[in-house]
């Protein structure tokens, strides 16, 4: 589903990456400063990667051969930020919402799933009108997670889903990140530093290093 | 002496001088301001130096500068005069010297503000499938208006009290061009001290409350 071969070209050193990914969880592991966030960048088009190629489905997202860079906003993928980046100035139910409003001027077509029920199946659904502020670690990223997939993306990245968070919800999260990706069968590149994640989460794990990729896809027992 | 009702006109005139010119400064600093915020490239201190210069300048700096562009020579000047008009002497040419000097203000709060936005609102947006201008106007601007707010107030201040620049391009035509500020001037020149002294009770007043009232609504502005 996900094809991925390409190279950026940072500062003090060059990506090159190269993923092959069914409806799978690939985990980016390695240290700070490896080049992980790059990667879902380059693979959302938030930056453009030197040269190579990115293929979702049948669609291709970027090719330097054929001069295509499609637009972030077309790309339909799902990002779920670090600090998850919910929008601060509008409630829950805003901030899930967004997505569908842009799809509907865009298209004209409104998405399937109702993100309010969405909301309801990840236990915050009382939450819709309250601000970020006022929602703890673990519901800002329910929430976040909600809105990513609200626009019903063919790819879901998470950055670091669980730095920001406590140990004990941590542990609850791992699992409901796990029960979502059967749920969804879309392909999950999720970026972490946290070795336990990576072994717990990951289908496929790449290991990273200055943009090199270590001892490639080492499979992992699934449940 | 008492308050005629004539000497009710310089408070109208700079009300009016000062709206149309934040309209203008608005209109024109806002889209600058964000194109710079996120952007750098060859000559960008140039650019920035000089669209800060009429804050520094000597106000008949700017009365001179202005003088010799909208003059019958000038290049302003010629362009208006082809389609038979002229605003040298006119208020008009004092909403032009408010705007010159009140410019830098807005630029420079407003650029403040826009740069305070956390990148990754704007980034979760477009992954969620808004265009440039929908996230400008539902998520950079919204976030950025305390600051903005500040920037308006500002210029609305800068404009409303604009002197020099003001009596060397529109004059101080009574019932004309003669705006707040120069009718004190010119009432205390001519030792009308009740004119003097109502008009500085008013143009205090007013601006005391403006302030006071931003103030108070950018204190409920937290998120």
């Amino acid at each position: 589903m996900l094809e991925a071969k390409f190279t950026k070209k940072l500062w003090h050193f060059t990506l090159d990456i190269q993923i092959d990914l069914d409806t799978d969880i690939l985990v980016l592991w390695g240290p700070s400063g490896a080049g992980k966030t790059t990667i879902l960048h380059c693979l959302a088009g938030l930056s453009n990667p030197t040269g190579g190629l990115i293929k979702l489905g049948d669609t291709v997202l970027y090719s330097s051969e054929d001069r295509i860079n499609v637009n972030t906003r077309f790309r339909n993928v799902g990002y779920l930020f670090q600090d998850y980046a919910l929008f601060p100035h509008l409630t829950v139910r805003k901030n899930v919402m967004y997505g569908l409003k842009c799809k509907k001027n865009s298209n004209g077509s409104l998405t399937a799933k109702n993100p309010l029920e969405l909301l309801d199946s990840f236990g915050v659904g009382h939450l819709v009108d309250r601000y970020p502020r006022q929602l703890s670690g673990g519901e800002k990223q329910r929430v976040a997670l909600v809105r990513a997939l609200a626009v019903q993306p063919k790819l879901l990245l998470l950055d670091e889903p669980f730095s920001a968070l406590d140990k004990n919800i941590k542990d609850t999260l791992r699992q409901e990140i796990k029960k979502l990706h059967h749920q969804w069968r879309i392909p999950f590149v999720l970026v972490t530093h946290d070795k336990e994640d990576a072994e717990f989460l990951g289908d496929k794990i790449i290991s990273l290093e200055k943009g090199r990729s270590r001892d490639v896809t080492m499979q992992t027992i699934s449940c | 002496m008492y308050f005629h009702i004539n000497d009710w006109f310089p408070v109208l005139l700079s009300l009016r001088v000062a709206l149309i010119a934040l309209i203008a400064v608005a209109c024109l600093g806002l889209p600058v301001a964000r194109l710079l915020a996120r952007r750098e490239f060859h000559g960008k201190d140039v650019l920035e130096a000089a669209i800060t210069l009429p804050l520094v300048l000597p106000p008949s700096v700017i009365g001179y500068g202005l003088l010799v562009l909208i003059g019958k020579n000038g290049l302003l000047g010629e362009a208006l005069a082809d389609i038979g008009t002229s605003i040298i002497f006119t208020w008009w040419s004092a909403v032009l010297a408010s705007t010159v000097v009140a410019f830098p203000l807005m630029y420079q709060s407003a650029k403040a503000a826009f740069k305070s936005v956390d990148i990754n609102y704007e980034k979760a947006a477009r992954t969620l499938g808004a265009g440039e201008i929908r996230i400008f106007f539902t998520i950079t601007l919204p976030l950025a208006w305390p600051g903005i707010i500040a920037g308006l107030v500002l210029s609305f201040a800068r404009a409303l009290g604009e002197f020099g620049a003001t009596l060397m391009v529109a004059g101080n035509i009574p019932g004309q061009t003669q705006t707040i500020p120069l009718a004190i001037y010119f009432a205390v020149d001519a030792g009308d001290n009740v004119t003097a002294r109502t008009l500085v009770a008013i143009i205090t007043v007013f601006s005391f409350l403006v302030i006071f009232w931003v103030n108070r609504w950018a204190k409920r502005q937290n998120y």
